[in-house]
């Protein structure tokens, strides 16, 4: 049985500058997979690799057994893979329910002719779809928000539509890509709650990009550490924060390798 | 202030929030069809124009105000249902046919124009389809044997089941006709919104990135509004078509494709109701105008032969002043006035102020 997510050997440049050098991992389905590293390390250009924004240059990304780079980006949610984005793309212009919906797409089953005259069957799967965001607004705390504009909304709550809008796809791989950046004590609790039930009730696999140590330990089971491109380390939490190479891309070595006395 | 308790999903789903709602706008439609009764013939046909200009600005306005879209070339749409309409009328088909295969040709045209140019944003965009345009006016000239070029078509009396509907000779029929149609749009306009594709539109206006994210093919969204949008576009034309008579291929100019894209603007971008108040300014500005003018002249000792470009010049006054002051339009104004009286004494101005999102840099294309 091969894991969920299969990276092998992935390169990718933009001109001279290797931004993912020859990465390879797995992601065994129902786990919650960090990627830490520091900026510049090819986390969110490896969201942006297996949501098939870039195409590698090498290497192969298999989801389920399954080669997606002959996918197109615009299929990969077809597949069960959701994704959401460091700097927040929602549609502004649209209500909180308006964008939960548009995740639905994927599970359209209407085509133009029928919605544009409206037929019971189109109705019939507005209501479907409405249960199934609702039930995303009912798991994320989003009932007050139901109405508003994104445009209007304070960047917290920002951030939760769009974990929501992932979640409304239905997906078996969610890509958070920093899902606490920007977010008050109590509110990254509460992200660390939302992963552990995404993970346990809804088995959904989670591949978390993070900067904050404290929530990559409570809640991802194994975390790979990037730099400059390269994999550095792979292991529970604990390991690769005390792996050297870590240590030395986070916080480099002295020149002369001694030991500074204090 | 009033609330509206929702109990329902298909309150949301429903073309009318609540009885009230629906009542206010079957009450219009009811005075829309009694306005025969009321109005002499003159300020009936202008009726009409209005009504031939809201529907040519749904259509845009499906592509400019839902799916984030310019377009300079709709004028050329219009052309292409016009003509179309008028050739297949003398080909033998009855109005009642030619008519729905005219939009769907300038719907087929928009699509396949669409496609090569869904790569394109913004101002290069607006150049693409400026350039449409400017070729329709060519292309009618060079199919001369066709379209009789710059000589003109006349078009014929529409003639629906036996009732023949005459611009001149039975203006209330030809009335009914067109607010038959635009109620038609104006429906299918609300399917639009309440249903996927709609939503997939606005996606695309909103964020191209995320909504490829979400599963929404960018191309193809694009092409297929386009194609909705000179659908609608290319029934319009077919209407003005009837409305003038005889048109040529100086009728759909560029002109008027700018006059359409400021009429949305005017009205407010990405509202139904935004078309209809854009295009009473279109219909009603040179009949005020034309009133003022002497008044002006007055002023000044000089009759109005002496004073040119008026029309234009306050035209372009009320353009400038709604993209510096009311950029939501008149509907937008509308809403603002709305909810001041609603929410009385508790409006605050910055309500309707957008809240800038940072952090909005790192945008692929």
């Amino acid at each position: 049985m091969s894991a969920l997510l299969e990276v092998r050997n992935v390169t990718l440049k933009f001109g001279g500058v290797t931004a993912v050098n020859d990465v390879s991992f797995d992601v065994e389905e129902g786990e919650v997979f960090a990627l830490v590293g520091p900026n510049g390390a090819g986390k969110s250009t490896l969201f942006n690799l297996i949501s098939r924004f870039y195409d590698p240059v090498a290497g192969d990304i298999r989801f389920a057994g399954e080669s997606i780079l002959k996918r197109q980006s615009h299929e990969i949610p077809g597949l069960g893979i959701a994704r959401t984005f460091q700097n927040i793309e929602l549609f502004d212009q649209a209500t909180v329910l308006q964008n939960l919906l548009v995740g639905r797409h994927r599970h359209r089953k209407s085509n133009m002719w029928n919605e544009l005259l409206f037929t019971p069957f189109v109705r019939q799967e507005e209501r479907r779809h409405r249960e199934a965001v609702e039930k995303v607004i009912d798991f994320l705390d989003l009932q007050p928000y139901r109405e508003k504009y994104i445009s209007g909304l304070p960047y917290g709550v920002r951030k939760v539509v769009e974990m929501g809008r992932a979640l409304a796809i239905e997906p078996r791989l969610l890509l958070l890509d920093e899902p606490a950046s920007g977010l008050s004590v109590e509110e990254t609790q509460d992200v660390a709650f939302w992963v552990e039930d995404i993970k346990k009730q809804m088995g959904v696999t989670v591949i978390m990009v993070e900067h904050d140590m404290h929530l990559v330990s409570a809640v991802s089971d194994r975390v790979m550490a990037l730099a400059d491109g390269m994999k550095l380390a792979i292991g529970t939490a604990h390991e690769v924060q005390n792996n050297p190479k870590v240590i030395e891309a986070y916080i480099g070595v002295s020149d002369d390798n001694q030991q500074v006395d204090a | 202030m009033r609330t509206l308790f929702k109990t329902s999903y298909d309150t949301d789903i429903n073309l009318f929030e609540d009885g009230r709602q629906a009542f206010w706008y079957i009450s219009l439609i009811i005075i829309m069809a009694a306005l025969p009764f009321l109005l002499d013939d003159f300020v009936l046909g202008e009726m009409t124009s209005l009504l031939i200009w809201a529907i040519a600005g749904m259509g845009l306005m499906i592509l400019v105000g839902q799916t984030g879209q310019a377009s300079l070339g709709h004028a050329a749409f219009m052309a292409v249902g016009c003509y179309a309409n008028v050739l297949l009328q003398q080909a033998g088909l009855p109005f009642i046919i030619a008519f729905p295969l005219a939009g769907l040709i300038s719907g087929i045209a928009g699509f396949l124009l669409a496609m090569p140019m869904t790569k394109l944003h913004g101002i290069y965009l607006g150049i693409a389809t400026l350039a449409i345009s400017i070729l329709a006016d060519d292309l009618i000239v060079i199919l001369s044997p066709l379209t009789e070029g710059v000589r003109g078509l006349y078009a014929p009396m529409i003639e629906i089941f036996g009732v023949p509907i005459d611009r001149y000779g039975n203006p209330d029929r030809f009335y009914y006709l067109i607010l038959a149609v635009a109620l038609l749009v104006v429906l299918v306009y609300r399917n639009l919104l309440r249903s996927p594709l709609g939503r997939s539109f606005a996606a695309v206006r909103d964020s191209e990135v995320s909504a490829r994210a979400m599963g929404v093919n960018i191309a193809r969204t694009k092409a297929v509004s386009f194609g909705i949008s000179t659908a609608i576009t290319g029934l319009a034309g077919a209407l003005m078509g009837h409305y003038a008579g005889i048109f040529n291929n100086e009728t759909f100019n560029l002109i008027l494709s700018i006059q359409l894209l400021l009429m949305i603007v005017i009205g407010g971008l990405g509202s139904i109701h935004g078309a209809f108040l854009g295009a009473a300014v279109i219909t009603f500005l040179p009949q005020f105008i034309s009133g003022i003018r002497d008044w002006i002249g007055g002023f000044f000792g000089a009759t109005s032969a002496t004073l040119p470009g008026v029309e234009t010049a306050v035209f372009s006054a009320i353009l400038i002043g709604f993209i510096l002051f009311e950029p939501m339009g008149m509907y937008g104004r509308w809403l603002k006035i709305r909810t001041y009286f609603e929410l009385f004494p508790f409006y605050r101005r910055d309500m309707f102020k957008r809240q800038k999102s940072y952090l909005k840099t790192e945008r692929m294309r």
